[in-house]
């Protein structure tokens, strides 16, 4: 599904004095099947942005279009099932929405909701936990029971039971450890080269660059850019005015351009770094 | 959940904002009391002068306190109307079974209403200008001559400061994890009763893992900067009672006067 916001403006508490901007005036399109990171500081309007998608904020002016599914302010509560069951969500520290008494149960709670069967719930249950990369043997336990890292898995396999069309994470890869985060970073990738659309909000540029496709830049709720990770981090404007940070690969190359190397493209990947330096030793 | 007006602090400076939450707290129940010695239209109307001006110089939008009286609607309406057409009378305007209309009845009702909104709008004044922290400080303050019959003043204010600092840290985890089952499809308010009770469930549950979890470590995070009873620690902040809380006062007094006046007159 494309996801095209049109001119979208939401203030939190319209008409206050409190009133506060979360998202100004907000055009951008989302493509279908692609791997999308939203980056930017700090209170800079993402998980706002996000949060339109599944109708969980509605606009204050401003439509949304999901596929074929319109937002708009007017859009009511009644009927919304449809589009969050395409549109999974794992929030920021997604373990405080467990609380069935088993992690089945749990991961069953979603597409049980969305009016999958039981037996085909259990089903995705079974897959979906081996997907997150804990064993079967975790299914009876008590969520309660497991640690930080092995909840954030049980919930991000409660989000992806209900097999949505897109999948939308909002730092989802938070306190966990690099060897569990990169376990977690390729289960979206493969994801979504299985057809899905995956959006990531992240603060990690690395994982940006080494995922991501299309890449969006938020900065005081406005969209401050989009297009390739490549050519953004190459964008010295965006760079100046600490609205975004290179990756390391970008970071050592920066250092080595001090050395006798130039690099009229940055590279952001390890990859992609190696072969440039290999090129420029052995002169090839 | 962020409609609740009465019960919440609006950043902003005034004179009333500068009066000492102490003063402020006494004067707010004091002012709620004298409110019943009101008897006609004239005490009445002396009253709502003196909350509007109130109002007026705390230089806050009336429409707060307008607000504030949203969350009390329906219990105001059922008294007013309760009051209007029950009200028992030698010569009605309206009689039919047992629903009688006069003019006593819409006199009485009309000051119902009034009641209502002075007692509102004051105490809306009081926790829009006065911070929940301030309001604790000022209840120690004021159960202080309880330590001589050995009530634990301190530990009660703390719990008191403990608790108005949770509010809005579960409200803000009641509406995060609400958009998480959101998320999940749970349509909260749809269905039967049973269904919407049901709904609640996993609300209720993650509220009290978090709030428990957050207790614990606020616990933890006390001992280990040494607190132990509360007792003999002095105070961060500390209130100050100047001239204009002895003018508040007196203006108060005068307030009684004069309302005593137009009371018998
Ligand atoms: N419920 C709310 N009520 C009022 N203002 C809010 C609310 N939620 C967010 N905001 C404000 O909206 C702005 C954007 O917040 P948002 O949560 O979208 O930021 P973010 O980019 O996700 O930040 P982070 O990286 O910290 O998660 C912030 O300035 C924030 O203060
Ligand atoms: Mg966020």
């Amino acid at each position: 599904m494309e996801i095209i916001f049109k001119n979208v403006t939401h203030s939190y508490e319209a008409n206050s004095p409190l009133e506060g901007l979360g998202l100004d005036d907000v055009s951008l399109t989302i493509h279908d099947k692609k791997f999308t990171a939203i980056v930017g500081k700090t209170g800079s309007g993402k998980s706002t942005l996000v949060r339109h998608i599944n109708a969980l904020l509605k606009p204050t002016s401003g439509t949304i279009l999901v596929g074929d599914r319109e937002i708009t302010p007017e859009t009511n509560n009644k009927n919304l099932k449809p589009l969050r069951k395409n549109v999974g969500m794992v929030f920021q520290f997604p373990e405080s929405q467990l609380f069935e008494d088993t992690v089945e149960k749990d991961i069953m709670f979603g597409p049980m909701n969305f009016g999958m069967s039981e037996a085909d719930a259990k089903k995705s249950a079974h897959k979906m936990i081996e997907l997150v990369g804990l064993g079967k043997e975790y299914l009876d336990k008590s969520p309660f029971d497991l640690s930080g890292g092995q909840m954030r898995r049980v919930a991000i396999a409660g989000v992806l039971a209900s097999e949505p069309e897109t999948i939308i994470l909002d730092e989802p890869t938070a306190g966990l450890d690099p060897v569990g985060r990169k376990e977690i970073m390729d289960l979206f990738k493969n994801l979504q080269e299985q057809g899905r659309t995956i959006i990531l909000i992240t603060h990690n540029m690395d994982d940006v660059a080494n995922y991501a496709e299309e890449m969006v830049v938020i900065h005081d709720a406005k969209v401050k850019a989009v297009g390739k990770p490549k050519d953004i981090f190459n964008d010295r404007s965006l760079l100046t005015d600490d609205i975004l940070t290179l990756p390391r690969s970008a970071v050592f190359a920066q250092r080595l351009a001090k050395k006798n190397f130039s690099f009229p493209q940055l590279p952001i990947t390890i990859s992609e770094l190696t072969t440039e330096i290999k090129r420029q030793v052995h002169g090839d | 959940m962020n409609k609740l007006i009465l019960g919440r602090y609006l950043p902003g400076d005034s004179i009333i904002y500068r009066l000492d939450p102490r003063g402020k707290f006494l004067i707010t129940f004091y002012f709620i009391g004298i409110v019943f010695l009101a008897n006609n239209v004239a005490s009445y109307g002396f009253l709502l002068l003196f909350v509007l001006f109130a109002v007026y110089i705390s230089k806050i939008n009336l429409g707060f306190f307008i607000k504030g009286l949203r969350p009390m609607l329906w219990l105001i309406l059922f008294t007013v109307l309760l009051q209007l057409f029950f009200t028992p009378s030698e010569n009605p305007l309206w009689h039919w079974g047992i629903f009688t209309l006069s003019t006593d009845g819409m006199r009485i009702a009309a000051y119902i209403f009034i009641r209502f909104v002075l007692i509102i709008f004051i105490s809306t004044l009081l926790t829009l200008t006065t911070t929940p922290i301030e309001i604790s400080d000022s209840i120690e303050s004021i159960l202080k001559p309880l330590k001589v019959i050995k009530f634990p003043v301190t530990q009660v204010a703390l719990m008191l400061s403990i608790a108005l600092r949770f509010v809005p840290l579960l409200i803000d985890e009641t509406t995060k994890i609400m958009d998480a089952q959101r998320a999940r499809g749970v349509d909260f308010g749809e269905g039967g009763i049973m269904q919407r009770i049901k709904s609640f469930v996993p609300i209720l549950i993650p509220l009290f893992v978090s709030s428990f979890s957050i207790a614990y470590d606020l616990a933890i995070a006390m001992e280990s900067r040494g607190y132990k009873d509360g007792e003999g620690r002095s105070k961060y902040r500390v209130l100050s009672w100047s001239k204009r809380d002895y003018m508040a006062l007196v203006v108060m007094l005068l307030i009684t006067i004069i309302l005593l006046f137009i009371r018998s007159y």
